[in-house]
Parts: C-alpha cells; sequence; structure tokens
C-alpha cells in the first residue's frame, strides 16, 4: 500500500480573514422609499376631514371602555366554549364508536357551513320559533327573556368556534405518536385517562399557534355580535356615532382598541407555548 | 405441580390478508426468560402485543396467571371484556417498547410514577420514593428529574424498564429493546434486563441479541412465518439447531 500523501499544493491559506461587510445599498433606498410613502399616507390622514381631538377624547370615553370590557368578556367565554366543545368534539370524532363519530361529523359540517352572522341572528330570534323554552313541569320561561344578547352572542360565537376548534384539537391528537397512546395503555391506562393525562398534554404545544389565531379571529368576530344588540366595543362606538355624526373618528377609535388587544395577546401567546414546550429540546437545552 | 404463567393456546392473529400468527401453542413458566427470534415479520412482537392486548387475537386463547386475557365465556359464546377489565388485565404484564415510548413532558421520575399514582391510585410519596429506588436500580439516580429529550436513548430505555418496573408486574415483555439504540448504548440496557433475570422475573425478550439469549435465556424460541419452528435450551437452539429453516436464519445472522 502506498504512504498517504502530503497534502496538495495551490490552495492558499485564508486563516485569520473576515467575511466583508456588505454595503447592502438596496435595502437602504426601499426602506427610505417605504418612509417617505408612509409619511405621505400620514400626512394625507392628518389634513383629512378627520377631527383628531374626537378621537383622543372618545379614546377613554366610559361607553367605549365598557365596550372593549364586553368584547373581551365575550370572546374569553365564547373561546372557552369554543376549546370545550372542540376538545369533545375531537375525541367523539376519533373515538371507536360509530355514532359517536357521526354525531361529532355532523356538528362540525353544520356550524362550519353557514355563516356566523346567520347563526347569531338565529339564536337571538329563536323565540319566534319556540316563544317559551325549559322542561315541561320542571322550569320553563319565554324564550325573550332568556335570550339575551349576551346569551345568543355567546352561544353562536361558542359554538361556531367548538366546530372549527374540534379540527385543530383533531390535528394535535393526530400529532401524537400512537407509541404514547400504546405506553399509556400498557400502564393499564383507558382510552380517556390515557387522551386527558397523556396525549392531550402533548397535543397542547401543537395546537396552540392555531388556537391562538383563532382567539385573534375570535376577538374581532365579537363585533359581528353588533347586530343582535350585544353591547360590545364597535355597537358603542357606532351608538356614538349615530348621536354625533363622527363615523370615522369612532372607527379609528375602535380599531386602535382592537389592535392594541391583539398586540397584548401575542406575547401571551408565547407564554403559553413555553408552559406546554416542557421536555422538548428546544427549551430543555 | 407448578401452572404456566402464560398459557397460549392454537392463537391465530391476522392482519387483513396476512398471517401474522398461525396456530401458535406455548407456555411461559413462572421465573423463566425466554427469548424470541426470528425474522421481521416472523410474528414474535405481535405474540407479545397479543399477550398484553395491545393487539387482539382473531383465534385460539391465552390465559395469563390463569385468566382469561380480552374475552370471558358464558353461554357458549365469548364476549369481549371492557376497557376496564382489560386494562385491569394488562397491569400484570409490564411492556418494554422498541422506541421506549417514554411520555416526553414528564421527567423521568414522573414517566415512572405516572402508572401507579393515576391507574393503581397509590399514595405520590410512597410511588416517588419507590421510582427512585428503581432509577437506582437502572443506574440513573441522578436522572430523576430530567426529560426524555435530555436522555441518551440506552438511558431512555432504562427509564422505560423502571416504568414498567413500577407497576409491579408479574411478567416483563421486551419488544426488541435494543434495536432503535447505537451500538455502544446496547450494553448497558442488556445489564438492567440480565439483572432483572437474575432477580426471577419472568421475561419474553423479544431480541435479535443472540449473545444476550444465549447468555441469560432458559429457552429460546425460533419463529417464522407466524409459527414456531424450533425451540429448546439456548445452548442446543442456538449451537446446534435441528430445523433446516433455524439453520439458515441463524447463518444469515451471525
Amino acid at each position: 500500500m502506498k504512504p498517504a500523501p502530503a497534502l496538495a499544493q495551490g490552495f492558499p491559506d485564508l486563516s485569520g480573514m473576515r467575511i466583508a461587510r456588505e454595503p447592502h445599498w438596496f435595502r437602504w433606498i426601499s426602506a427610505a422609499l417605504i418612509i417617505l410613502v408612509l409619511a405621505a399616507i400620514a400626512r394625507a390622514f392628518a389634513n383629512g376631514q378627520i377631527e383628531w381631538s374626537y378621537v383622543s377624547r372618545f379614546l377613554t370615553a366610559k361607553v367605549i371602555l365598557e365596550g372593549i370590557v364586553n368584547t373581551m368578556v365575550m370572546a374569553v367565554l365564547a373561546m372557552m366554549l369554543g376549546i370545550l366543545l372542540g376538545i369533545v368534539v375531537a375525541i367523539m370524532r376519533l373515538s371507536p364508536n360509530p355514532v359517536l363519530k357521526s354525531v361529532a361529523a355532523g356538528y362540525t359540517w353544520l356550524f362550519r357551513g353557514t355563516p356566523l352572522i346567520l347563526q347569531l341572528l338565529l339564536w337571538f330570534n329563536l323565540a319566534l320559533v319556540f316563544p317559551t323554552i325549559g322542561i315541561p313541569g320542571v322550569w320553563t320561561a319565554r324564550a325573550v327573556d332568556v335570550m339575551t344578547p349576551f346569551l345568543a352572542a355567546l352561544l353562536g360565537l361558542g359554538i361556531n368556534q367548538g366546530a372549527y376548534t374540534s379540527e385543530v384539537m383533531r390535528a394535535g391528537m393526530l400529532s401524537v405518536d400512537i407509541g404514547q397512546y400504546e405506553a399509556a395503555q400498557a400502564i393499564g391506562m383507558g382510552r380517556l385517562r390515557a387522551l386527558r393525562r397523556i396525549v392531550l398534554p402533548q397535543a397542547m404545544r401543537v395546537v396552540i399557534p392555531p388556537l391562538g389565531n383563532e382567539f385573534i379571529g375570535m376577538v374581532k368576530a365579537t363585533s359581528l355580535a353588533s347586530v343582535i344588540q350585544y353591547p360590545e366595543l364597535l355597537h358603542n362606538a357606532e351608538n356614538i356615532y349615530y348621536a354625533n355624526s363622527r363615523v370615522i373618528e369612532l372607527l379609528i377609535v375602535a380599531g386602535l382598541w382592537y389592535l392594541l388587544v391583539v398586540s397584548i395577546l401575542t406575547p401571551l401567546q408565547m407564554l403559553l407555548e413555553r408552559r406546554f414546550a416542557r421536555g422538548t429540546l428546544r427549551l430543555a437545552r | 405441580m407448578t401452572k404456566p404463567l402464560v398459557a397460549i393456546r392454537s392463537v391465530s392473529k391476522n392482519f387483513g390478508e396476512f398471517q401474522a400468527l398461525k396456530n401458535v401453542s406455548l407456555d411461559v413458566w413462572p421465573g423463566e426468560v425466554m427469548c424470541l427470534i426470528g425474522a421481521s415479520g416472523s410474528g414474535k412482537t405481535t405474540l407479545l402485543r397479543c399477550i398484553n392486548q395491545l393487539a387482539t387475537i382473531d383465534a385460539g386463547g391465552i390465559w395469563l396467571d390463569g385468566e382469561l386475557l380480552g374475552v370471558r365465556e358464558h353461554g357458549g359464546r365469548l364476549h369481549r371484556l371492557s376497557e376496564q377489565q382489560i386494562g385491569r388485565q394488562r397491569l400484570k404484564t409490564g411492556m418494554v417498547f422498541q422506541r421506549f415510548n417514554l411520555f416526553p413532558h414528564k421527567t423521568a421520575l414522573e414517566n415512572i410514577t405516572e402508572g401507579p399514582t393515576q391507574v393503581q391510585g397509590r399514595k405520590a410519596d410512597e410511588v416517588r420514593a419507590e421510582a427512585r429506588e428503581l432509577l437506582r436500580r437502572v443506574g440513573l439516580a441522578a436522572k430523576a428529574d430530567s426529560y426524555p429529550a435530555q436522555l441518551s436513548g440506552g438511558q431512555q430505555q432504562r427509564v422505560a424498564i423502571a416504568r414498567a418496573l413500577a407497576m409491579k408486574p408479574m411478567l416483563m415483555l421486551f419488544d426488541e429493546p435494543t434495536s432503535a439504540l447505537d451500538p455502544e448504548l446496547v450494553g448497558e440496557v442488556l445489564a438492567v434486563m440480565k439483572e432483572l433475570a437474575k432477580s426471577g422475573m419472568t421475561m419474553m425478550v423479544v431480541t435479535h441479541e443472540l449473545g444476550f439469549a444465549r447468555e441469560v435465556a432458559d429457552r429460546v424460541v425460533y419463529m417464522d412465518q407466524g409459527a414456531i419452528v424450533e425451540q429448546g435450551r439456548a445452548s442446543d437452539v442456538l449451537g446446534a439447531p435441528r430445523e433446516e429453516r433455524t439453520k439458515a436464519f441463524l447463518s444469515a445472522v451471525i
């Protein structure tokens, strides 16, 4: 056998040389252009028919603040209802029982298949179908008294959300390795306990980004409840501009509040993600 | 007269057209260490999975500790047991998987305490103390608070063995416990299994580690195409096989 040859000549020594910084002229020029365009838009709005004093005055008006509180209360409650329904329906969908499976599929089909605003109107006008509701002999009431704007909005938004969330949850559960179910079964766990203790906590890691997305959607979807008189942010802003005709100013007020809320939600989502990332390599290192 | 811990009688199992087990009968005696060898697809893993009911059998019966598994005879027919009853029967067996299947969101200690506290409803302090003792036994006392992702494959598999032992099973099932490991990590897992065998645990081990089988197994069972071809003492089956198929398999493996 030949001895290993010495290293070949003709390849210069690069040690000690640094990678040079490039000037990136194009980036500077494009950034400057974008700033110019934004400044022009800002100037146009500043000189347009907008009374900015109204914006700043109504930004913290009591009715607007009540509106944002109602918006958040509704978004949180409807999302909780949606997640609860979503988990139950996803478990039903993945069950071996054909009855449960069909019920779950039917629910998703019905509530994803019709517009949200139509569902809200249906819930709100339930009294037209059933003037009195309740359990005969135990408790009855007039539907108009029970189906307040609050309840109609909660049912409409929550049940609709459940149909979407069930698909997110199902995807999350399917993402967990089948070996995890088997290991849980092997230590004597039943299906539901294995889901609760082993599969769902792992699925959460996968479903939190899409659920965060859904929740941001929900915050804004509550504005649809304005059509059934639920006093949320947009509804209250509308009530003010019906009185003072400052339409654009109040829409800007509402828009700023929605933006603020969504901006706060994004870091909250990151905290949640970190909580459920326990044991994953990215955090462990 | 002692009775077999596991009695397998005329068991068949199909996956669609594929016959995974064909009329298999076998006894496993208390304290016995049995190694099941054979090519992939020979049915040895399926047999283990049928014993702890991760797979249901299509014909025949398996008795564990005298109790018929998965079904109950009533009025001349067999009725499937409920999920709870099957779960209770599973507590008598511990399973170790090829790919460990530790719970990634729980620490090593929590992986071990999960079954005893959640399924058996035992006191947390007592179970934790036992779990620490089990971790010490598999040589991982210092890793109690590590997550599976922070452990090597060999360490994960040793935690998985401790997790199965925590349920105090009568029978330990090992499904190719070292096949997913880097070669240098195989020894540490086999050492734990040897110690377990010495302690008198009844074990069924599906393995390709013929060295382990030769050293530890009381009996070696060679399977091919869903049937038992040859069985006997390790020195006989591995050293002087009688069947042509066993000879062909062994010469291909070694």
